[in-house]
C-alpha cells in the first residue's frame, strides 16, 4: 500500500469510527429504556399492556416535559435549578386562579414565561453565572407558590383533568404524549434553520456573534422555551393529581437534569438530544415501578434512579474512550 | 478603487496599544500580504476591519463610504468576510448548519440540502477530492478538515456579495498539498475582481502569492509596497526594525557552558533529531520564537517533571513557575497579597499543623522591599494591586520560595517597562546566586538577558544560540525557517 492510500484510508476508518461513536451515542438511551422494560416484562409479564403502561407512564408526561424545559437551558451551556419550584408554581396557579378565573390564571402563567426571558437576559448581559441568579429564582418561585397555597388543596381545572386522562385507542395516552413531545422539540430545535443557530449559540458563542447573530437573543428565546415547557409540564402534573401542592414538583429539577444526561445530552457544548431527552425521562419514571416490582421499598429509589445515571453515563464514557483510541 | 480605507486607527486594550494609528488600504482585484511579529498588531486589525472590534480612534471607510458605527452585520452586508485564526466553527454542529450559520438567506424548506450543497460546491472548487461530508458534524473532523471547510464557508456567496476575504493564517493546519490548493484559489478570485488580505508566517507564502505587502510592527505599519520588490530578507528585516544595531555584546560575566551542575535536561516531545534543551546552575535561558510553538508546553512539562517521571525531561532540584496569563493561571484573586506571596512557601511558613500570620507577613515585607510592591498594606486583597504590581507578587511568589529552578512562561506581557527593568535586574541578581531561570518571551530585550537562547518552531527546536550569536534577525530567521529550505 502506497503511503497515500494508506493515510486515505486511515482517514476514512477516522470517519467511520466517528460516526460509529454517534450511532453507539445516540442508541444508548433506547437501550437503557428498553433493558428497563424488559425488566418489568420479566418481573410482570401483565404490567406490559394497555391499562399497565397507561399506569406507569402517566406521571412521566410532566417529567418528560420539564426535561425538555430543562434541556433548552443546556443547550446554551445554564442550568435552571429553579425548574421544579417553577413547575410547584405553575401547579398551584392552575389548581386555583386557571380554574376560579381562567383569564387572571392565563395572564399569571404568561407572565411567568415573560420572567424566565428576563432571567435569560439578565443571565446574558450582566454574565453572572445561571446557577446563581436560578438558585434565587428557586426560593422566589417556592415562595409564590406557599403565598397561592399554604395548604395542599385546589381542584383541576375540568378541561385539564379530561385531557390529561384521555383514553386512546390501542397506544396509551402518556406514550403518544411522550413521542408527540420528543418529535415537535426535535423538528423546532434540530431541524429548522433557526434552530441549527440556537444549538451553535451553545456550541461557539462567539463564532454566532461573529456572524452577525444576537446572542441575547437566543438567550432569551431558549429560556422562554424553557418556561413554556415547564407551564406545561406543571398544566400536565394537576391535571394528573387533580389538587395542588406547594412541593409538588420538587424532585423535578434533578430528574430533569438527569433525564437531559441520560438521554445523550452533556452540559455544555449545545450537544442536546431531544428525543434522548424524552426518553430518558420515561426511562427514569419507568425505573420506579421497576423498582416496585423488585419489592425495593420507594425510599431507595432516588439512590436507584442514581445507580441507573451512573451505569448509564460510565457506558458513555467506555465508548467515547474506546473511540478515542482507534482515531 | 478602494475596498476598505482605514484612517489613523488607534486601538487599546487596557494600557496596551495594539494599534497606534493605522493606515491601510486595499484595492479591488488585489491580495495584500500583511506580516509583522507577535503582537504587532496583525489580528486586531483584521478583527476591526470584520466589525467584530470597534476601533477607539480613527476613520473605517468601506466601498468608499465612510462607516459609523461600523459591526459586523453590516460588514456581512458590504461583503466583508473573515477567516479567524483561532477555528470559529460550531462543533456541535454539521458542515451544513455551519455554513448556514453564516447565511440568514438559507431557511425555509429545505435549507440543510441547500445549505449543503451550496459548501460542497465551494469544497468541491477549492479543495477537490477532500471527502467531506455536508451532513458530518464538525467536531468529529480532524483539525485540517475543520480549517478547510472554515476557508471554503468564507468563500461561499448566497445574497450577500463578496469583495474582500481575510484570511488570518489560513495554512496553519493544513499540509503542502491543500495550502497550494488554497493559495491557487485566492489568486483565481482576485482575478475575478474581489480581492484578499492574506496573513501568514510563512513569508514565502506572502512573497508568492500576493501582490502588495504590508509589513507592521508595534502597532503601526512600517513598510509597505509591492511584493516583487521584497524578498525574504528584507522582509525580515522590516519586521525586525534596524534594532540590530543593539549587536549582543561578547558577554562578560557569563561563564562557559558546563562548569555548573546541570539542573534540566528536556527534550520537546515532537523534537525528532537530537536537540535538547540544557539548563545549568545560575543561567538564564531563553525559550524564543513565535507565540504557541511550544514553548509552554515545554515549561509545564518540566514543571510536572519535577514531582513525576516524564519521559525526557530530568530535572534536579525544586521548581517555581511564573504563570504568563495573571488573572486565570497566577493570582488567587480573592486572597490578600502577603497570602498570594507565601502559597509557594507553605512549608516554610508552618508553626505546628498552622500558618503562621508572622512568618507569611515577615516573607512578603521581606519582597516588598526588595521589590516594591507598591500597597499601604500587605493585609489588602491582591486585586487592589495594579496590573505590573499583582505581576511583582507572583515573583515574590517564585523567588521567595525555596525553588532551585524557576520556570517564566512570558511573565512580562502588559507590564511597563520600569517595572520590567526592575524585575530584570532582579532575576540577573538571582541567578548570579545560583538559581536557574527558563525564561519563555516573545521579547527581543528580554533575551538579551539570557546566556543561551533556544528558538522554538512547531513544537521543536529550532536553533541553539549562545549568548554571542543572539540576534534578533536570527531569532526571526530561526521562527520564521520553511520546511522546503
Amino acid at each position: 500500500m502506497t503511503p497515500a492510500s494508506a493515510a486515505s484510508a486511515a482517514r476514512i476508518a477516522q470517519a467511520r469510527s466517528g460516526r460509529r461513536r454517534r450511532v453507539l451515542r445516540a442508541a444508548l438511551p433506547a437501550l437503557s429504556l428498553t433493558l428497563v422494560l424488559l425488566g418489568i416484562a420479566w418481573l410482570n409479564p401483565r404490567a406490559i399492556s394497555y391499562f399497565g403502561l397507561n399506569l406507569m407512564l402517566s406521571l412521566a408526561i410532566p417529567v418528560a416535559l420539564a426535561t425538555i424545559a430543562q434541556m433548552f437551558v443546556i443547550t446554551v451551556n445554564d442550568l435552571d435549578l429553579s425548574i421544579g419550584t417553577f413547575v410547584s408554581f405553575v401547579g398551584c396557579v392552575s389548581a386555583t386562579w386557571l380554574r376560579d378565573t381562567p383569564l387572571l390564571g392565563i395572564a399569571v402563567l404568561l407572565s411567568s414565561i415573560g420572567i424566565y426571558a428576563l432571567v435569560g437576559a439578565l443571565i446574558y448581559l450582566r454574565n453572572v453565572p445561571s446557577i446563581v441568579v436560578t438558585l434565587g429564582m428557586l426560593f422566589v418561585w417556592q415562595g409564590l407558590a406557599i403565598l397561592l397555597l399554604p395548604k395542599p388543596g385546589g381542584k383541576a381545572p375540568t378541561w385539564l383533568h379530561d385531557l390529561m386522562n384521555l383514553h386512546t385507542p390501542y397506544v396509551p395516552f402518556p406514550l403518544l404524549a411522550a413521542i408527540l413531545i420528543g418529535v415537535l422539540v426535535h423538528v423546532g430545535l434540530m431541524r429548522t434553520s433557526y434552530g441549527a443557530i440556537l444549538r451553535g449559540s451553545g456550541g461557539n458563542p462567539a463564532s454566532i456573534a461573529r456572524a452577525g447573530w444576537s446572542l441575547l437573543k437566543t438567550k432569551i428565546v431558549m429560556f422562554a422555551f424553557a418556561s413554556l415547557f415547564g407551564v406545561l409540564s406543571g398544566l400536565s402534573l394537576i391535571g394528573l393529581t387533580t389538587s395542588a401542592d406547594a412541593n409538588i414538583g420538587k424532585g423535578y429539577t434533578l430528574l430533569s437534569i438527569a433525564g437531559v444526561i441520560l438521554g445523550g445530552g452533556e452540559f455544555v457544548g449545545g450537544r442536546v438530544s431531544p428525543i434522548g431527552a424524552v426518553i430518558g425521562a420515561l426511562t427514569l419514571t419507568l425505573a420506579g415501578s421497576l423498582l416496585n416490582f423488585m419489592r425495593i421499598s420507594p425510599d431507595w429509589q432516588v439512590g436507584a434512579q442514581g445507580a441507573i445515571l451512573i451505569i448509564v453515563l460510565a457506558a458513555r464514557a467506555i465508548i467515547n474512550r474506546t473511540d478515542g483510541r482507534t482515531a | 478603487m478602494n475596498i476598505v480605507k482605514l484612517d489613523g486607527v488607534e486601538k487599546h486594550f487596557g494600557a496596551v496599544r495594539a494599534l497606534a494609528g493605522v493606515d491601510f488600504a486595499v484595492d479591488t482585484g488585489e491580495c495584500v500580504g500583511l506580516v509583522g511579529h507577535n503582537g504587532a498588531g496583525k489580528s486586531t486589525l483584521m478583527h476591526i476591519l470584520a466589525g467584530t472590534l470597534m476601533p477607539d480612534s480613527g476613520q473605517v471607510a468601506i466601498g468608499g463610504a465612510l462607516r459609523q458605527g461600523y459591526a459586523v452585520v453590516l460588514a456581512q452586508k458590504l461583503g466583508i468576510r473573515c477567516v479567524f485564526q483561532e477555528l470559529s466553527l460550531c462543533p456541535n454542529l454539521t458542515v451544513a448548519e455551519n455554513t448556514r450559520v453564516l447565511h440568514p438567506s438559507i431557511a425555509g424548506w429545505g435549507w440543510r440540502k441547500k445549505a449543503g450543497d451550496l459548501i460542497r460546491g465551494k469544497l468541491d472548487e477549492i479543495f477537490s477530492g477532500h471527502g467531506i461530508a455536508p451532513d458530518a458534524l464538525v467536531g468529529d473532523l480532524s483539525i485540517g478538515k475543520r480549517q478547510m471547510i472554515e476557508v471554503a464557508r468564507a468563500f461561499t456567496v448566497t445574497s450577500d456579495p463578496l469583495h474582500l476575504v481575510i484570511l488570518d493564517e489560513p495554512t496553519s493546519s493544513l499540509d503542502a498539498h491543500t495550502a497550494g490548493q488554497l493559495l491557487s484559489h485566492v489568486r483565481q478570485v482576485v482575478a475575478t475582481g474581489a480581492s484578499c488580505v492574506l496573513i501568514s508566517h510563512l513569508l514565502g507564502e506572502i512573497l508568492k502569492y500576493s501582490d502588495r505587502i504590508v509589513v507592521m510592527r508595534d502597532g503601526v505599519v512600517v513598510a509597505t509596497g509591492n511584493a516583487s520588490g521584497f524578498d525574504r530578507d528584507k522582509l525580515v528585516s522590516a519586521m525586525g526594525g534596524s534594532a540590530a544595531a543593539r549587536k549582543a555584546q561578547a558577554n562578560q560575566a557569563t561563564a562557559p557552558r558546563g562548569t555548573t551542575p546541570v539542573r534540566v535536561r528536556a527534550r520537546p516531545s515532537r523534537q525528532s533529531d537530537g536537540l535538547e534543551l540544557v539548563a545549568h546552575e545560575g543561567e538564564i535561558v531563553g525559550l524564543a520564537g513565535l507565540s504557541g510553538h511550544g514553548q509552554t508546553e515545554l515549561l509545564l512539562a518540566i514543571f510536572a517533571a519535577a514531582t513525576r517521571h516524564v519521559s525526557g525531561v530530568e530535572v534536579t532540584g525544586s521548581v517555581a513557575l511564573i504563570a504568563g496569563d495573571r488573572q486565570s493561571d497566577g493570582i488567587f484573586p480573592l486572597w490578600s497579597i502577603a497570602e498570594n506571596i507565601g502559597v509557594r512557601s507553605m512549608r516554610e511558613l508552618r508553626s505546628g499543623f498552622l500558618i503562621s500570620p508572622e512568618l507569611e507577613t515577615r516573607l512578603a515585607e521581606g519582597w516588598q522591599k526588595r521589590i516594591r510592591i507598591q500597597t499601604g498594606n500587605l493585609r489588602n486583597n491582591i486585586l487592589s494591586l495594579s496590573g505590573g504590581n499583582q505581576q511583582k507578587a507572583l515573583f515574590a511568589r517564585a523567588l521567595g520560595s525555596e525553588a532551585k529552578i524557576v520556570l517564566m512562561d512570558d511573565p512580562m506581557r502588559g507590564v511597563d517597562v520600569s517595572t520590567k527593568l526592575e524585575v530584570y535586574d532582579l532575576i540577573r541578581a538571582e541567578a548570579n546566586a545560583g538559581r536557574t531561570f527558563l525564561w519563555y518571551t516573545t521579547e527581543m530585550e528580554e533575551l538579551e538577558n539570557c546566556s543561551h537562547v533556544y528558538v522554538f518552531r512547531s513544537g521543536r527546536i529550532a536553533a541553539d544560540l549562545r549568548r554571542g550569536e543572539l540576534s534578533e534577525e536570527r531569532v526571526i530567521h530561526s521562527s520564521f525557517q520553511e520546511v522546503a529550505q
